[in-house]
């Protein structure tokens, strides 16, 4: 059953935040796609459609899976990962690019272009328009394609056509601006299927609703796994806060739930080091909404960092930040160093791999979980899996623990497998060690 | 009646379009950039579009987004684009129209900016990603309280009801995007621009400039026919970057302000 959510205002306004800020070639288009998300989202033929897709194409409902092992190695509470992971194409971002690859098609475009960060959205987007015989351009920064090496050719065989983004900080946030551009451009007959909950309205509001099956499957399945609709705590991780959103909104009037959202702690906390909007950045108007955003003092776009590339942005979504506001949500962050624990500590318990940008939202549990609980339940989006992000992992410990040892202050950080997945030099022998 | 009102009604009297160049302020650098604003006054300019660098210039092709990183390279600030202004604008002695993203006036608080604006002698302001619809409620009222003109754009793309919001919410005059696209350099302008202008003209109560990939004096002329001003930005603004450090870079740009204002009769 759907739940009320707090929608924008008729002009896309979540309070202070969000609205329309775009070049006026833009605001007619984004007027009609507006018109056209409210009118087809409400079709019976076109939510059968989508329903179809996301059931026997994309394979959902993802499973809710209790982590036994983990919770038991974290000693507290009980905790459930919502499994985006084994969502077709290997995250959450289907959702919302099948979502809108119907939409464009039912309106008639033949063209999509998308930005993508860690390549996942960039994929999904491919991946949609390979089902649905839509011509696709992915632009995405080039210092992302060397991150993410595999998933640019993925996107190529789905019959895509990647640009490296070679401007600014060859990130996401060039990306994004490139596919602006592209979209103003080529708007009469091309849809862009921007992959997050930013860009100016409908799109946080249409890319949370396409996510929303998130949340509201798992509520389900806490209730038949766990014996309750109501986990004591939901964390997910949040770049522009996708699939936080699709977590969340399921429980957002379930008051007994408290809320979390995961911001990238990269390295530090000077400028440029990190992408936590909210305890670095300021109020300020980037790719068509206004919200928090990592700037200087003169109005410019800070660099961002982020050992995730789909967390590397400098603004967040302007539902979080209303929902900061009225502190229904809470916002922690992750380093870089908790991150990669993270990632290391859920492959060994769970023989999981878990996305960069999900090993955030992890990293918070092992905070977390210990103090609370026995009966206590967490639950957490695994929001996609971590393949992709094996090289950047691997090369992550080159530089920065060559013993293998990812030392950051808490237990979980030196986890013995870490140093198995870091050391190759040590021989297969001792693969056969008293780690397990 | 503001500067750029008084600049139109001139030209009215003179039967031609006004002449607005555009540059982006700090390219190479803000001492050049003096320069370069007397040498489009003495080709011919009738009000100069000073750009201000962003880091995210969406509404920008290639050649304004290379200028906008050099811009930024040589420290350009919004602050030091005011001063620039504030010492030159006399000088000049004609009518300042910045273009500018929404973000570095948003970061200093736009009735803030306002004040510091006019106090330095800005007659108008642009502001490219933000449409009238988010304009009403402050932007515009806090400008045109310290008497700055606030222009707006209509594109291609833009329905009876958005012109409509348009005209009644700018001032000095209105800005028509000639294409569906970024700024920059094209070798035709699009075959229905002329056709557009004329419909778009019995809509809009002010004067109409029209500006996004007009470069040569047959374009500039083929535009002054139907509109009161054209608006030239990236063929400069390629100039100045070839020639940057060209020690007669002023020349240069002034010659070629003069080829293109030559079909203006100016």
């Amino acid at each position: 059953m759907a739940r009320p959510v707090p929608r924008p205002d008729a002009r896309g306004h979540f309070g202070p935040y969000g609205g329309r800020y775009v070049p006026e070639t833009l605001m007619a288009p984004l007027g009609e796609l507006a018109k056209a998300y409210d009118k087809y989202s409400r079709k019976r033929a076109f939510r059968n459609e989508l329903r179809d897709l996301l059931t026997h194409y994309a394979g959902r409902p993802t499973p809710l899976y209790f982590a036994e092992r983990l919770t038991q190695e974290l000693g507290g509470a009980r905790i459930y990962l919502k499994r985006e992971d084994l969502l077709h194409t290997g995250a959450h971002k289907l959702n919302n690019a099948l979502g809108q690859a119907l939409l464009a098609k039912t309106m008639g475009k033949e063209r999509v272009v998308a930005e993508t960060g860690a390549g996942q959205h960039g994929v999904a987007s491919a991946t949609a328009s390979a089902l649905l015989g839509l011509q696709c351009r992915v632009y995405m920064g080039e210092e992302d394609c060397e991150r993410q090496r595999l998933n640019v050719y993925r996107m190529r065989l789905l019959g895509a056509e990647v640009i490296p983004v070679t401007t600014g900080t060859r990130t996401l946030k060039d990306a994004t601006n490139e596919s602006l551009r592209d979209w103003a451009t080529t708007v009469r007959n091309t849809h862009y299927i921007l992959g997050s909950v930013l860009g100016p309205d409908p799109y946080p509001r249409m890319v949370r609703d396409f996510h929303r099956v998130i949340g509201e499957e798992a509520r389900r399945q806490m209730k038949k796994q766990a014996g309750t609709y109501s986990p004591d705590v939901a964390v997910a991780s949040v770049g522009g806060g996708s699939n936080a959103l699709g977590l969340f909104t399921a429980f957002l009037d379930d008051k007994k739930v408290r809320l979390i959202g995961i911001e990238a702690g990269g390295t530090g906390d000077a400028l440029g080091e990190h992408a936590a909007r909210f305890s670095g950045g300021k109020l300020g108007v980037l790719h068509g909404t206004r919200t928090w955003i990592l700037q200087d003092d003169d109005g410019q776009i800070a660099t961002t960092h982020s050992v995730s590339a789909g967390l590397d942005y400098p603004a967040v979504g302007p539902e979080h930040a209303l929902l900061k506001d009225q502190g229904r949500v809470e916002f922690a962050r992750a380093s870089d160093a908790e991150a990669v624990a993270a990632f290391h500590r859920l492959s060994a318990t769970e023989g999981i791999l878990p996305a960069l940008e999900s090993a955030h939202a992890l990293a918070h549990l092992e905070k977390l979980a210990p103090r609370m609980g026995k009966r206590a339940t967490i639950l957490v989006n695994l929001s996609g899996r971590g393949d992709k992000d094996v090289e950047s992992v691997l090369r992550w410990m080159e530089q920065h623990a060559p013993d293998g040892a990812v030392t950051h202050g808490n237990s979980a950080a030196t986890h013995p497998a870490a140093r198995k997945w870091a050391a190759p030099k040590t021989g297969p022998e001792n693969e056969d060690g008293a780690d397990r | 009646m503001s500067a750029i009102a008084r600049v139109f009604d001139r030209c009215r009297d003179e039967k031609r379009a006004a002449f607005i160049p555009f540059l982006t302020a700090g390219d190479p650098d803000l001492r050049k950039t003096a320069d370069l604003m007397q040498a489009f006054v003495d080709g011919g300019a009738d009000i100069i579009e000073l750009g201000v660098p962003f880091s995210d210039p969406v509404a920008d092709g290639p050649v304004i987004q290379e200028a906008s990183q050099r811009a930024l390279s040589s420290g350009t600030t919004l602050s030091a684009i005011l001063r620039l202004v504030a010492r030159q604008r006399d000088r000049l002695g004609v009518p300042i129209v910045l273009f500018t993203y929404f973000n570095p006036i948003h970061a200093r608080g736009v009735e803030n900016f306002a004040e510091q604006a006019a106090a330095s002698g800005v007659d108008a302001v642009l502001c490219v990603d933000l449409p009238p619809d988010e304009a009403t409620e402050d932007v515009v009222p806090m400008l045109r309280k310290q008497g700055l003109d606030t222009v707006f754009l209509v594109a291609p793309t833009s329905d009876k009801q958005r012109i409509k919001t348009v005209n009644a919410m700018s001032s000095g005059f209105v800005y028509y995007v000639s294409r569906t696209g970024v700024t920059g350099a094209r070798r035709e302008l699009p075959k229905e621009l002329i056709r557009e202008v004329k419909k778009l003209r019995r809509r809009i109560d002010l004067p109409l400039a029209v500006g996004f990939g007009i470069s040569t004096p047959e374009q500039v002329e083929q535009v002054a026919r139907v509109a009161e001003g054209v608006v030239v930005g990236s063929a400069l603004v390629k100039l100045i970057g070839d020639h940057a450090e060209a020690p007669d870079l002023a020349k240069k740009v002034e010659s070629k302000i003069r080829e293109l204002v030559t079909p203006l009769g100016r």
